[in-house]
Order: structure tokens, then sequence, then C-alpha cells
């Protein structure tokens, strides 16, 4: 394992520790929703760490098409799984929370919605990617597909501003009018929030997706070796 | 030497017309799909007044997507079959070409399906579906959701599933514009605040049409 990778690991896992820490004792008790707001310290960043992984899937995609070079499909790829598993988290966290709150697991608002349809576009990446055979179509199809798929990214993060009648509720900036289960950015939730919103967005996609890119390149070379074997 | 862009374009077009003119593949399908659906729905519906009310853009929109798939579908399987996508490849014509020249084969055929359907849901439905703003909306959706269907169904008449991977691939992106063309659809009809959702209609779909412009070359390759 590259020294670098080493670090980033140990740092990643430390500071989710260190995240926890602050969610759990340093961040107050809401007065209204009580233990189970502390959630939304895993729920919102989780959503912003799957942005980056689909934002690292367009990069990829974008500099594969521009300059064919296999790596940066394999980071695409990364990004891909990384940023699916990340939107389970932030769905499987926020049923957690919308079952006290809004007295339901699940809701078909407008947000709800598209994030739960963001998650299946990125499922359909990955059962396209399974079946197209050829490696250099696959490739290239697979970046178009992960560039167009960040539309459904785009739209689950702005549909509030653009459809009012949601319930979910907006941390930043005004909520909209029937948000229910809305609190206070008070200075014990942005100390908890933010270094946790930094770790998602940055050290933890990075990290995981640079594990995966390592394990293609394995899973490659196994490939590989078999056929020689094969072929003797 | 090469063919004028819009001479290409128009030699496309006219080929998929006038092969679909001869053979009727691909329309007699998606009419006949599009007439059915529209009847499934009220039985599977139960359609009461009121219902049928609310859920009449929902069953326009759906209809004409699933139609579409299958469109999109049944074109560029008759076209990679015969091996005509190859032989476009080898003419000495730009690739955008190709995507322009088979978006409005494709945005044609489905117009022929919104022709068919949308005075008989005004009748069956009995919702004023003929004025001029809502054939508007119509069209605009239909030309945003062939941009993505032209790219997605050459890209998927590729793999080894065919045409069972172009609605999964497709339906969730062409989310955004669906969902603001049910919105724009249902705010004419029922006179509440619709210009906003058909402004931002346009504007997704002259995004998708850009987005699917600039990467149709790279799914023509090889």
């Amino acid at each position: 394992m590259p020294r670098l990778l080493r670090v980033l690991t140990g740092v990643a896992i430390l500071g989710f520790a260190l995240t926890f820490y602050l969610g759990f004792f340093v961040a107050g008790r809401d007065i209204e929703q009580g233990e189970i707001q502390r959630i939304f310290y895993i729920h919102m960043p989780a959503f912003f760490g799957a942005f980056t992984a689909f934002g690292a899937t367009v990069l990829g995609g974008v500099i594969y098409l521009w300059r064919k070079s296999d790596i940066w499909d394999k980071i695409a790829l990364a990004g891909v799984e990384v940023g699916l598993a990340f939107a389970l988290v932030n769905l499987v966290t926020g049923a957690i929370w919308a079952r006290p709150i809004w007295n339901t697991w699940w809701t078909w608002d407008p947000r709800l919605t598209s994030a739960a349809i963001m998650a299946l576009t990125y499922a359909a990446y990955l059962m396209l990617r399974a079946g197209i055979e050829d490696p250099n179509r696959k490739r290239a199809f697979m970046s178009v597909y992960g560039i167009l798929a960040f539309v459904s990214v785009l739209t689950t993060l702005f549909i509030i501003r653009v459809v009012p009648e949601t319930i979910h509720p907006v941390i930043v900036g005004a909520s909209p009018q029937n948000a229910q289960g809305s609190f206070e950015a008070t200075s014990g939730v942005i100390t908890a929030l933010v270094p946790s919103l930094l770790l998602w967005l940055t050290l933890m996609p990075i990290t995981l997706i640079w594990h995966r890119v390592r394990l293609e390149n394995r899973i490659e070379a196994v490939r590989r070796l078999k056929l020689s074997v094969l072929s003797e | 030497m090469s063919t004028g862009f819009p001479s290409a374009v128009l030699a496309i077009v006219r080929k998929d017309l006038r092969a679909e003119l001869r053979s009727r593949d691909v329309i007699s399908v998606t009419a006949m799909f599009a007439l059915l659906s529209i009847l499934v729905f009220s039985f599977a519906l139960e359609l009461d007044k009121v219902a049928r009310e609310e859920a009449v853009s929902g069953v326009l929109w759906v209809t004409l997507v699933y139609a579409s798939i299958l469109g999109f579908n049944r074109s560029l399987a008759l076209e990679s079959d015969r091996g005509v996508l190859d032989g476009l490849l080898l003419a000495p014509i730009s690739r955008s070409a190709i995507f322009l020249g088979k978006l409005l084969g494709n945005f044609a055929f489905t117009l022929i399906v919104l022709v068919v359907i949308l005075p008989l849901m005004h009748v069956l439905y009995n919702k004023p579906l003929l004025s001029g703003w809502l054939i508007v909306t119509a069209v605009i959706g239909i030309f945003g959701f062939c941009a993505i269907g032209t790219l997605l169904a050459t890209m998927t008449v590729q793999t080894r599933a065919r045409e069972a991977l172009l609605p999964i691939a497709l339906l969730p992106v062409a989310l955004p514009l669906l969902l603001t063309a049910v919105r724009a659809t249902n705010g004419i009809l029922r006179d509440t605040e619709w210009q906003v959702w058909l402004q931002i209609l346009c504007g997704i779909g002259v995004i998708y049409f850009v987005m699917c412009w600039l990467l149709y070359g790279y799914v023509l390759e090889e």
C-alpha cells in the first residue's frame, strides 16, 4: 500500500471516530427532537460524500473520453460504487430519523423520491456496465452514462428550491414552508456538523475510491494470470 | 469529399421516414401500444370522474414515454441488424449529423403517437387536452426525451441484453424532464401556475440536447 494511502486511511478512521464523539457528546441534545436529531451528523454528510464520489465519476468519465487511459475509467467505476454506498447510508439514516419525526419510514416527498431515483440511476449504471462485453466500448459507454447520471444528483440537491411543497427540512438557508422537523443551527450543531461534513466530503470518498481502484487493478491482474495459466 | 451538414441530416431523416413508410415497423407498434396503454390505465386505475381528472397528465406522459421507448428500441434495432449504423459511420459525414438525423426521425415518430393519442384522450378523459400551450409543452418534452432516448438507445442496442436495458438506463436519467413536463401539463389543465414549469422544461430540454449532442460521437466508435 502506498504510504500516502496508509496515512489517509488512518486519518479518515480517526476523523470518523472524532465526528462520532462530536456528534454524540459535544453537540447538545435537541429540545424538540431529542437524541434522534444526532443522526443528522451522518445523514447530510453522507449525501455530500455521495456527491463527491459521483463527481469523481463525472471527472473520470470526461478525462477518459479525452485521454482514453484506463485508470480514469477505474476511478469512475469506483466513484459509482462508493457513491452508491453513501447514498444508501443517506437513505437509511433518513428513514430512521423520519420514523419518529414524520411518523413514517418513507413518504413520497419530491426530495425523497429524487434521492431514491438517484440511487437507482447508479444501480442502473452497474447493470448497464455488466451488460457490455467489449472492454473499450464498455469504458466509453459508461463514461457517457456516468456524466449523464450526474443530472440526478443535481436534481436531488436543488429540487427543494424548485418544488416548494416538500416536507424535507433545509438547514442552510430558509426552510421550505411545509418543512417538518427543522431545527436551529446552533453553535453546538455547527461544531459537530462542519468537521463531519468536511470528512465525508473529502477524505472518506477519496480514500475509499483509491482503495477500490487498487482492488480493480488486482482483479485485472488476477484475470490476466488466469488467462496466461489457461493458455499454457 | 464530404456532404454538407444540413443535407446529411436531411438525408438520414428522409431515409428513416421512407423506410418507415414502407414497412410501418415502428409506428404500428408504438401507436397500438399507446392506445392499449390508455385503455388499460382507465381500467387499472378504475377512474371515476375526479380521479380521471387528477391522473390525466400522468397517464399522458407515462404512455408517451413507454411508447417512445418501444419506438427507440425498434428503430435502432432495425438499424444495427441491417448494418445501417456501420454504413453511416463509413459515410463522410460528421457524427453530430448522425445524431441529429436519428433524433429528428425518432422525434417525428413520437409526434405521430402524440397526434394519435391526444385527440383520443381529449374525448375519452373529457379534458381539454387539445389546447395550444399543452401541445407546445408536449412537443418540447418529447423533443428532450427523444434526445436522451436516441443517445441511450444507440448505446443499449450494442449491449447483450439490448431491449431490456433501455428503460432501466433511460427512465432515471429522464426523470427531471418527465417531472417538469407532468407539472406543466397539470398546471395548464387546472389553470394554476404553469409558465414557470414550462420555462424549466425548456431549460432542461436544451441542457439534455446539448449534452447528448456532445456525447453522441463517443457511443458510435468502432
